[in-house]
């Protein structure tokens, strides 16, 4: 059983977001870089499947090198090898052209990814690349087990959830409540550094969408607040005011 | 040439998000001249529902009546949407965002070979070449992009135009598709779903409680809030991680993204990653008993005080000015 988990190399959820050159670059002074949360509930989830299935777990990113550190992690997490495609991941289309070359190669069994990326939200690579694969995609997946090649799974819909069944090869897009993130150990993080990282150059394939230029949204203005005892007033302000009632 | 718009119905009606799809593409279609509005809808529903697609915007709605399309198997309805896309020559695709359109979205991408756009808050701007305003860092930016390919799928967010309602009846024709088994290959073996209330991520006003509302047994007062304004009731992330809401309710970075015109908060103290979730709102309202909570900065109205006194009071001024 071969699992991949594709990982994305994101600003912390806390991180102020701002713009340099000309609003035409991400600025990222100050801001500490983290595995995609949701990526992060991929990862535990292929964790425990290994440790329960005796399977081998490779992390991919596409990224330039800065996001090795990343990678690192995960290998202290508990993957056994990681890839990284050298090139900036220029758009979901170019990333899951990117995804789908290595796993040709490989032949994973399974393939967990974020239910989304917290950059630029997507939510896209999942599909792409089980489209380019010929593969059944499942997003966005709260619950996955394994019983020989069936894979059972929960997937979050508006209001509620439904239960999904496949077979193995597959990828999934994941997130909470699917596993308990895993905090990367001592030995964890002494043995990732031994572990295999391999670089490899990306397929020359052209984009689809180029980011023209980023823009913040306007500041709100301050707060109107309303006396506690004038609750009334609030429901003034919301039907003639705002005109939202 | 036409602009089609992939539909999605529950419980016997077309999903409101869909229909604001559907005005949407009929504003880009005035305003770039592609040619009529065809909506494409999968699964059992009847031709009277289907034809109100027509208030929004529709000229046609062509109906593939397959029930095993019902369900919302992602490669059933991606294969599905693929024949209609080329049977009426379109050259771009709408759809709503959601846990459905997605997923479907982004393998028509590949099969259409189009550029694919997704939280798309505005129409497209074609002074120079073709770009779209998307919605980014889960809210807290916004990326001009540009679209190189002819062929276009706009994954598009909650008001990002105006539902039109003045529209006339569309047209319904049934259509016969030939879908692969293989298509199949995922079976859905069970729904679990709330029925007949206002889902969160499809709801114009959410009332949203946070830990401050100190137990389930309170929230009561948070429903008959919500009920009286005819609102979808959310959480956040603690409330729905300790078990005192479900988890599809829990609003932010990790939950549901919301865009509702009035978003009103109690009890929450406004956390980053809970305003990834929210700030797309057009109007917030927080009301905490603590005057420096955060979320007062992101807030077009507040009131500080304790929620267990405010919320009877509100509940009953919403109703007297009815
Ligand atoms: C990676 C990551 C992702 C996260 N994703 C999310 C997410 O998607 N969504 C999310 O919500 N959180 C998320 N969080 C958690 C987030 O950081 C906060 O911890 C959380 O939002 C706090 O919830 P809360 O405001 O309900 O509770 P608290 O922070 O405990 O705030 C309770 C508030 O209630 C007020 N209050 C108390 N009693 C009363 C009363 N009687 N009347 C009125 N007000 C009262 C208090 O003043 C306080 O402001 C995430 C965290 C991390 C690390
Ligand atoms: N640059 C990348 N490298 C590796 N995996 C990625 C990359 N970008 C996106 N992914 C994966 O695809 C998922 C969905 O991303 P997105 O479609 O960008 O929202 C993420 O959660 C990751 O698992």
């Amino acid at each position: 059983m071969k699992i991949l988990v594709c990982i994305t190399h994101v600003p912390d959820t806390t991180s102020k977001i701002q713009f340099t050159d000309n609003n035409t670059k991400f600025d990222k002074n100050g801001v500490q870089f983290i595995i995609g949360p949701y990526d992060d509930y991929a990862l535990a989830r292929a964790v425990e499947l290994k440790e329960q299935l005796g399977a081998s777990l490779t992390v991919l990113n596409v990224g330039e090198a800065e996001t090795e550190p990343t990678l690192r992690k995960a290998l202290a997490i508990g993957a056994d090898d990681a890839i990284r495609v050298n090139s900036f991941p220029k758009d979901s289309l170019f990333v899951a052209k990117q995804i789908a070359a290595i796993a040709r190669q490989n032949n994973y069994d399974l393939i967990l990814m974020g239910r989304e990326s917290i950059d630029f939200n997507g939510g896209m690579v999942h599909g792409m690349v089980g489209e380019l694969l010929g593969l059944p995609s499942v997003s966005p997946v709260m619950k996955l087990e394994i019983e020989g090649e069936k894979v059972k799974m929960a997937r979050e819909i508006e209001g509620g959830k439904e239960d999904v069944e496949a077979t193995l090869p597959l990828i999934a897009g994941c997130q909470e409540p699917i596993a308990e993130w895993k905090i990367p150990n001592m030995r964890g993080i002494m043995s990732a550094r031994t572990k295999p990282l391999v670089v490899v150059e990306p397929t020359s394939d052209n984009v689809a969408t180029d980011v023209f230029s980023f823009v913040l949204p306007p500041a709100k203005g301050a707060v109107k607040l309303v006396d506690k005892d004038n609750v009334g007033e609030l429901v003034r302000l919301l039907k003639n005011e705002a005109k939202v009632l | 040439m036409s602009v089609l718009v992939y539909i999605e119905h529950a419980e016997g009606s077309v999903k409101k998000t869909s229909l604001e799809a559907i005005s949407y593409a009929k504003a880009l279609s005035e305003k770039l001249s592609s040619g009529d509005v065809i909506a494409v809808a999968l699964g059992s529903i009847s031709s009277d529902e289907l034809a109100k697609a027509g208030t929004a915007g529709a000229s046609k709605v062509l109906h593939v009546n397959d029930s095993k399309l019902t369900e919302g198997i992602i490669q059933a309805h991606a294969e599905a949407v693929a024949q209609v896309y080329k049977k009426v020559n379109a050259t771009t695709l709408v759809l709503a965002k959601s846990s459905l359109g997605d997923a479907v979205a982004s393998r028509l991408a590949i099969k259409l070979d189009a550029g694919l756009v997704s939280n798309v808050v505005e129409l497209p701007d074609t002074s120079s070449g073709y770009k779209v305003k998307r919605s980014i860092y889960t809210g807290k930016a916004f990326a001009e992009t540009q679209v190189n390919t002819e062929h276009k799928i706009l994954a598009v967010r909650k008001n990002a135009v105006d539902l039109k309602t003045d529209g006339g009846s569309a047209a319904v024709e049934e259509v016969l598709l030939d879908i692969a088994p293989e298509n199949f290959a995922t079976k859905i073996t069970s729904t679990d779903k709330a029925t007949g209330e206002i889902l969160l991520p499809e709801a114009d006003i959410v009332v949203s409680g946070g830990r401050g509302m100190k137990g389930p047994e309170n929230w009561g007062m948070i429903e008959e809030l919500a009920h009286e304004l005819g609102a979808a009731t959310g959480c956040s992330k603690p409330v729905s991680d300790i078990g005192w809401r479900p988890h599809h309710e829990h609003v932010g970075q990790t939950g549901v993204k919301v865009a509702p015109t009035l978003y009103i908060a109690v009890g929450i103290s406004g956390a980053i990653q809970h305003l990834a979730g929210v700030n797309s709102s057009k109007y917030i309202v927080v009301i905490n008993k603590d005057p420096e909570a955060p979320f007062f900065k992101a807030a077009d109205y507040g009131i500080v005080g304790d929620a267990f006194e405010i919320l009877p009071k509100l509940t009953e001024a919403v109703k007297a000015q009815k």
